[in-house]
């Protein structure tokens, strides 16, 4: 196999309409941001799933990660691969669609049908590229914020997610508390670790060294920094996984072949999995979202926020938390969840905290790990209980 | 904090009942306060009190599978410690902190205990009894180190480091100025003794409960 090649650069660029909900937000008067700048009118794209009961009482919001998007448990429109989250969300499953009503918009700053670099800007009908303001988690939720005020409900049920999705329930909780009666951050942290954020600048600095990235302004050549984009994913791959998943999935086997090449091609079955990861990921995803929604788990720090104290986001907070890890995420160790935990406990929250094993890595919140599906239904019950949320819904 | 607008169902259909130490903790106990269970194990403890009391109960439990036992049915449990995760907590987060048949395994029972009468206004301690007339026969006679039904450890492989008697934890707090508000002497088939603490419950209660608080401005000495 030859380096990752630009196959996908039609598929990002094209225009088709997606499937699902789209609503324009902030129109009568645009959305501050993080930056001192402001943003609006703009997209929202989100799907759901199940019926929202007569009260309004039983949304629950899934926040998806930095490479996710809206469409959680059905077949992904550009892909075709079940939805992200479809062992977990459906009729009778931990997020259960018969009981809840299920919300997933995709971010501000993404490229699925929600305003980000790709999109038009308004004010120039060009699409923004880099005049696209430097967005942040909390910027992310402010605008899911006014789209849970758009569809008219007044506290969700639950919000959740993994890793950047953890970062936007914490931040939910920390910002609209009353708006928040249960929170799941899974396999996340208060703030982006330096560790992290290298990584990160790992994954820019690849997109933006490749010649088809033009500045971020590649939309109008109808070209597509595919390469740095693939390269970035690769890279990001690996920190997903763990060494024991990435031993026992591939080992020193090599691909399609018996012996050494003595040259560079994809030798190892690992490096031609990766390779396989770059390329399909372009077909999905722009990459100056990618520069955006890194950037904006970077800035995540949300015990700077309330000045340095993290417990003091979360003074008198009435929302349930619970907090799940896994022990062999090395990109968001359990250490950190611990740290919300206790952060938690000094503001004295209602929190549970609980660390699942799996030798996956980070990417376990989105496999079939049955410790996660048990723990996640146990507690969304318990919470359902608590709030006298009855079996059907209603 | 608000208190949830949801009420417990009837008591939940689940065996004959908890277990009898629980129970009597339980017992103590006031309706809709708010509780943290040290070392909650599977959740009896918190389950019953929620179900048959309405009460906000958090636990803390060192064993991963209890925690996910926990979590799973519906209680707010973190993993953790009772030496190290206690520390956190403000002061009077609670009405009561429970610790039943731990003191004796934590690393600094002294601090913890410290933290036990902080965090709550009230502490429900449960602890074994080191003199016990068995336990003190078992080594004055067979000259070794105790088992009995309620301490069934070999030497080599007891979690329980930090043993001792009804009157060595009565002197202990004394000494840091927590009041026993109530105990309930315990025999071995777990039923309450009608009996004051004093040499003779040290003697034949097989454990303890203890009801303790800080001792305020106004209880003297």
């Amino acid at each position: 196999m030859d380096a990752p090649s630009p196959r996908g650069a039609a598929a990002v660029a094209d225009r088709r309409p997606l499937t699902g909900h789209h609503v324009v937000l902030a129109e009568d008067r645009p959305m501050p941001l993080d930056n001192g700048a402001e943003i609006g009118p703009f997209s929202v794209a989100y799907q759901t799933y199940g019926t929202l009961n007569a009260d309004k009482s039983n949304a629950v919001l899934v926040c998806h990660a930095l490479t996710g998007d809206q469409y959680v448990a059905e077949p992904h429109p550009i892909t075709g691969k079940p939805g992200w989250w479809s062992m977990m969300v459906g009729p009778g499953l931990p997020i259960d669609t018969e009981r809840y009503f299920v919300i997933c918009a995709n971010t501000l700053g993404g490229c699925m049908g929600t305003t980000g670099p790709k999109e038009p800007d308004p004010a120039t009908g060009r699409p923004y590229g880099l005049s696209f303001p430097v967005i942040t988690i909390a910027d992310m939720v402010r605008a899911q914020k006014l789209l849970i005020d758009h569809l008219g409900i007044r506290q969700l049920f639950c919000v959740l997610g993994g890793s950047m999705g953890g970062m936007q329930a914490l931040q939910w909780a920390a910002t609209y508390p009353e708006m928040v009666y249960s929170a799941i951050p899974i396999a996340t942290s208060w703030r982006h670790s330096a560790q992290n954020i290298a990584f990160h600048e790992v994954g820019r600095q690849a997109i933006m060294s490749d010649p088809d990235w033009h500045g971020g302004d590649y939309y109008s050549r109808n070209v597509q920094p595919t390469r740095g984009l693939a390269v970035a994913r690769m890279a990001a791959h690996i920190t997903y996984l763990s060494e024991t998943a990435l031993h026992r999935k591939f080992g020193r086997s090599l691909q399609d072949r018996k012996v050494l090449s003595f040259g560079f091609d994809a030798d190892f079955q690992v490096e031609s999995y990766l390779r396989h990861q770059g390329i399909t990921f372009v077909d999905r995803f722009d990459a100056n979202s990618y520069l955006y929604i890194t950037r904006a788990m970077d800035y995540f720090d949300l015990a700077m926020e309330y000045g340095g104290n993290l417990a003091d986001a979360f003074r008198d907070t009435p929302t349930r938390f619970c907090l799940i890890s896994f022990t062999s995420d090395w990109l968001f160790p359990t250490a950190e969840s611990r740290a919300i935990v206790h952060a938690l406990n000094a503001a004295a929250a209602n929190v549970s905290f609980v660390e699942v094993d799996s030798d996956k890595g980070h990417d376990a919140f989105l496999l079939d790990e049955p410790e996660l599906h048990r723990v996640l239904r146990g507690f969304l019950d318990g919470v359902a209980e608590h709030k006298g949320l009855g079996a059907g819904g209603g | 904090m608000p208190r949830d607008n949801g009420r417990p169902p009837p008591a939940a259909p689940r065996g004959p009942g908890i277990r009898t130490d629980l129970r009597l903790i339980a017992e103590m106990v006031e309706p809709g306060s708010r509780v943290l269970d040290v070392g909650c194990g599977d959740g009896d403890l918190l389950d019953h009190l929620w179900h048959a009391k309405e009460v906000d109960g958090r636990g803390i439990e060192l064993s991963m599978d209890g925690v996910h036992a926990c979590v799973s049915r519906g209680l707010s449990v973190i993993q953790g410690d009772a030496d190290t995760d206690l520390a956190d907590y403000p002061d009077g987060a609670f009405d009561y902190v429970v610790l039943s048949q731990t003191l004796q395994a934590v690393r600094n029972p002294r601090d913890v205990l410290s933290d036990l009468v902080r965090i709550g206004r009230r502490a429900i301690v449960s602890v074994p009894n080191f003199g016990y007339w068995r336990v003190r026969f078992g080594l004055l006679l067979r000259g070794r180190m105790p088992i009995t039904y309620g301490l069934p450890y070999q030497w080599y492989d007891t979690p329980n480091i930090h043993l001792c008697t009804l009157r060595d934890l009565g002197l202990l707090c004394d000494e840091m100025g927590v009041v026993i508000e109530r105990s309930l002497i315990l025999s071995r088939s777990g039923r309450a003794l009608a009996l004051d603490p004093g040499r003779l419950a040290n003697w034949v209660g097989e454990q303890a409960v203890f009801l303790l608080r800080r001792r305020a401005a106004g209880d003297g000495a």
